[in-house]
């Protein structure tokens, strides 16, 4: 067994699943307050994407603005959504919701495709990102090195807000009983804003790092990472921000690493996610750091 | 028993039928296309709404069906010569290879098929939490296409199957569209259809009442897969041609939209849904077309009527969820009493 | 004569609270038992636990001898268990008449198969379903009702639907959580009389959780009294209104 290439692919697993891993916690943190599945949430990677192609093709920014730039408009669409789409179904059946947010993504995919045409356009990745360490006889992508520190950095972040901010508690508090909370005097809605707020901007994070490993940028590009991470986050336990990200590295790993090891079934690899999802319902739906949530 | 509606219905089906007659003697290829069309998606949309609306479950899989049943019904249905002019890349495996089956032998395979995969994933979904359903069958429909593009030996990648005989026609997909409405309000006037609609509504208290919400929500699952499928294979023979990429999620949001449009719950609403999406989305299709008009040239905009179908949808689930029929279903007497109401006099 | 219905030492615990614990019953054929006791004592938990809808943690239960401890609430229901709830859990949407029909569910003998076909058992079945149904409605002075939506019934009649829809599955074991909740004391009269009737026409045996002290000491034969999950009395409605503890449990102050 070539050590080199193993430890090559294991790094390329970890990447991509820290990826994953940072587009889960938008969902399982929606689905935690709302009981809701954000089919929206993908698609924000997109919204991104462009958005940092058109600051820094068109209006010639420099990638620190763009990139932040972004982060804080799909933030800002993360909120726009929940506000305009969601937020006047609180009190339907869940379905009803479900369905809004499966027509939310498709619109968002359309106008893209209307807007910005379908042709793929190449994501300007900046010199920094590029090129790669030799360490040991390895080589290992500058970019790699970037997606770990920035996840730590990112999961670190979240874990303060949620667990040490007013705010966080809330969080933590509507995921339980929203009723009871609302009834306590809490802003709920305020609160939901907030999460949405977080969670796209977790996504924007996670897609802007993913067009600098897959530069081509289309309007569908954020559907099969959007399933991809949702899997990520049942496995890791909905409702957990720990399980998303255990659960993107998992399934980041399990991609590359059965590819590695079976090359004649890489055609396969988009159906990992889903073969994973199965097995997680069959043996253990809770997921692995997951209890039942109430309600 | 003869009875006033009965004689209505089986008038109402003559008139059907004989303008069907009529426009596939004298109006265009594109107006019969556009009725085939409607045929299939009025039969998809009722299928569609059994576990959707009648059942409440989310599901997006009616693309995956659609597609195996495709996929099945022009394996079964091409003559062995032209299996061996199509696989060019990889030669068909056996038994596949050397069976050819008449078109209807092939739409049953294809139905049976669609409902063999819909029993295999109801059983992990539906027996934890049936929330992942619109999940899970949306990865299975990205699964289905990851595999027919895979499985060069079996559906010839990303060639896909050419020169499917063009079986389809009027009375095919009529046909089997009444079929089907036919079936599916049986099932739903019965207790099965009961028990759906009572997991839909309260699925703890239908449990307590002695329903096996599994084995409900599973029946209704499998039905509609397999009805889905049927359609997969007529279209096939509609289009003769299919490959991977055909069966997108388009299919099922235009689905969804149809039912949503008519009335989640309604078969009569998943009818009317149909038929006004299907005809509607024909009309705009000039939205995405260059036109000249009056010395202006407008270039087209593509996925234009996506737009506007998504922000309908959204739209509708906001302002109107109930759509148009909400839950109700035709009867000739609210036909009647609507008319009655439009025209003056108080109904009866 | 042994019991239809017994518990023994019944727990359940959600997370750290334990809700019920040490709970015992025994209900023999046609008693009527009430269940009675504070706010948040633990008597629907307990309902739930019995009928599959929450898992028991520890203990047993038995219905005619046989341990149904655990089992799935459809499985529960067909063996002869039926309740209503506190919170009204119709279906809203369906009609009265199909309200109490899709209790009848687990006993038709046709497929679906033969549903779409329309064959013979499904005619026969569904009639008789439909005629099952509509006694029931008559029996609870529901029947001119039958094709109106459930959630537009008056609150009263939603109760008494709640019972109709029960009695469909031809029970032996009727358990109601506080059906009279919200009655004045004439629907509150008007509801006893027909809980008699159906009791003696269909041969019930009944538990019932209640808070209308007049209700139950009027019809109970015998009385289980917990508080704060725990049993704390058992016996006849004059025992229970001259003891104790059961004072205390609802005063919250120890006589001496």
């Amino acid at each position: 067994m070539d050590y080199s290439f193993l430890i090559q692919q294991i790094v390329f697993g970890l990447t991509l699943g820290c990826l994953y891993g940072l587009i889960a916690i938008g969902y399982t943190m929606v689905y935690g307050v709302l009981r809701l599945i954000n089919f929206a949430h993908g698609d924000l990677l997109m919204v991104a994407a462009y958005l940092v192609f058109f600051g820094m093709a068109i209006y010639n920014l420099s990638w620190p603005i763009a990139f932040i730039g972004a982060i804080l408009l799909t933030s800002f669409m993360g909120i726009l959504i929940d506000r305009g789409a969601y937020r006047p179904l609180r009190k339907s059946p869940r379905i009803s919701a479900l369905i809004t947010a499966i027509g939310v993504s498709f619109l968002l995919e359309n106008l893209g495709l209307v807007i910005i045409g379908g042709r793929p356009k190449t994501f300007p990745t900046p010199p920094l990102f590029e090129g790669a360490q030799n360490l040991a006889g390895i080589q290992i992508p500058n970019l790699s090195i970037w997606v770990f520190v920035m996840t730590g950095g990112l999961l670190a972040a979240v874990f303060l807000v949620v667990n040490r901010t007013k705010i966080g508690m809330a969080m933590r508090a509507v995921s339980r009983d929203m009723d009871t909370v609302r009834l306590m005097g809490v802003d709920v809605n305020r609160v939901i804003s907030f999460t949405f707020a977080l969670g796209s901007a977790l996504a924007a994070a996670g897609g802007i790092m993913w067009c600098m490993k897959y530069p081509a940028i289309e309007p569908f590009m954020g559907v099969i990472p959007g399933l991809k991470a949702f899997v990520a986050a049942v496995l890791g336990g909905i409702g957990s921000i720990t399980g998303a990200a255990l659960g993107g590295i998992l399934l980041g790993l399990s991609e590359v690493v059965i590819v590695a090891v079976w090359p004649e079934w890489s055609g396969y690899r988009d159906a990992t996610a889903f073969t994973i999802l199965i097995f997680i319902l069959l043996t253990r739906p809770t997921g692995i750091m997951g209890e039942e949530l109430p309600g | 028993m003869v009875t006033r509606d009965r004689i209505l219905t089986f008038l109402a089906l003559c008139v059907l039928a004989s303008f069907l007659w009529y426009a596939e003697r004298s109006m265009g290829d594109y107006s019969v296309r556009i009725l085939n069309n409607i045929a299939i998606f009025i039969m998809l949309a009722v299928s569609y709404n059994l576990i959707n609306g009648v059942a409440g479950q989310f599901s997006l899989g009616p693309n995956a069906f659609l597609a195996i049943g495709a996929y099945t019904s022009a394996l079964l249905s091409l003559s062995p010569e032209e299996k061996i002019n199509t696989f060019i890349i990889e030669p068909l495996i056996w038994p596949l290879s050397v069976i050819s089956v008449s078109f209807p032998v092939s739409l049953i395979a294809a139905g049976l098929v669609s409902a063999f995969f819909a029993l295999i994933i109801a059983v992990p979904v539906f027996r934890t939490r049936g929330d992942y359903l619109a999940i899970v069958t949306l990865g299975f429909g990205e699964v289905v296409q990851v595999f027919a593009n895979n499985l060069v030996s079996v559906t010839n990648g990303p060639l896909g199957l050419k020169s499917l005989t063009p079986y389809t026609n009027l009375t095919w997909s009529w046909g089997l569209c009444l079929l089907t409405i036919f079936c599916i309000v049986r099932l739903v006037n019965s207790s099965y259809g009961r028990a759906m609609k009572a997991v839909r509504e309260d699925e703890t208290a239908a449990e307590a009442m002695g329903i096996n919400a599994f084995r409900t929500k599973t029946l209704a699952f499998v039905v509609s897969a397999f009805f889905q499928g049927i359609g997969g294979g007529l279209l096939a023979h509609l289009i003769t041609t299919i490959s991977p990429s055909l069966f997108t999620f388009m299919f099922t949001f235009n689905l969804l939209s149809m039912i949503v449009v008519g009335g989640l719950g309604s078969t009569t609403g998943a009818v009317l849904g149909a038929i006004i999406i299907t005809w509607g989305g024909e009309l705009l299709r000039f939205f995405e077309e260059p036109i000249s008009f009056l010395g202006y040239s407008y270039k087209g905009i593509p996925g234009m009527r996506m737009v506007i179908f998504s922000t309908l949808l959204i739209i509708v689930m906001i302002f109107a969820r109930k759509g148009l029929m909400g839950r109700n279903e035709f009867t000739w007497k609210g036909l009647f009493n609507l008319f009655q109401r439009r025209f003056g006099r108080p109904p009866q | 004569m042994k019991p239809l219905f017994r518990i023994e030492q019944l727990g359940v615990n959600f997370g750290g609270l334990s809700a019920v614990a040490g709970l015992d019953l025994e209900i023999y054929p046609g008693e009527i038992v009430g269940l009675i006791g504070p706010n948040g004592a633990g008597k629907t938990t307990a309902f739930n636990a019995i009928t599959g809808i929450v898992k028991s943690s520890t203990g047993k239960v038995f219905f005619n001898d046989v341990e149904i401890t655990r089992f799935k609430s459809s499985v529960i229901a067909k063996m002869g268990i039926a309740r209503t709830f506190q919170n009204i859990r119709l279906y809203d949407d369906l009609s009265v008449l199909e309200n109490v029909m899709v209790a009848g569910h687990c006993s038709i003998t046709y497929s679906f198969l033969e549903a779409v076909a329309g064959l013979g058992r499904f005619k026969r079945d569904e009639t008789k379903i439909r005629d099952r149904s509509m006694e029931l409605l008559g029996l609870m002075g529901l029947g001119s009702l039958q094709s109106e939506k459930a959630d537009s019934l008056p609150y009263g009649s939603q109760r008494k639907l709640e019972v109709a829809r029960a009695l469909a599955l031809n029970p032996k074991l009727l358990l109601l959580d506080e059906p009279v909740a919200g009655m004045n004391p004439g629907e509150t009269a008007d509801f006893l009389t027909l809980l008699q009737t159906a009791k003696r026409e269909l041969k019930l045996t009944i538990a019932l959780i209640e808070h209308d002290m007049s209700f139950v000491m009027g019809v109970c034969d015998k009385i289980k009294v917990i508080d704060h999950g725990m049993p704390i009395a058992w016996g006849s409605p004059s025992e229970i209104q001259s003891d104790s503890n059961v004072i205390a449990a609802y005063l919250g102050v120890p006589i001496e």
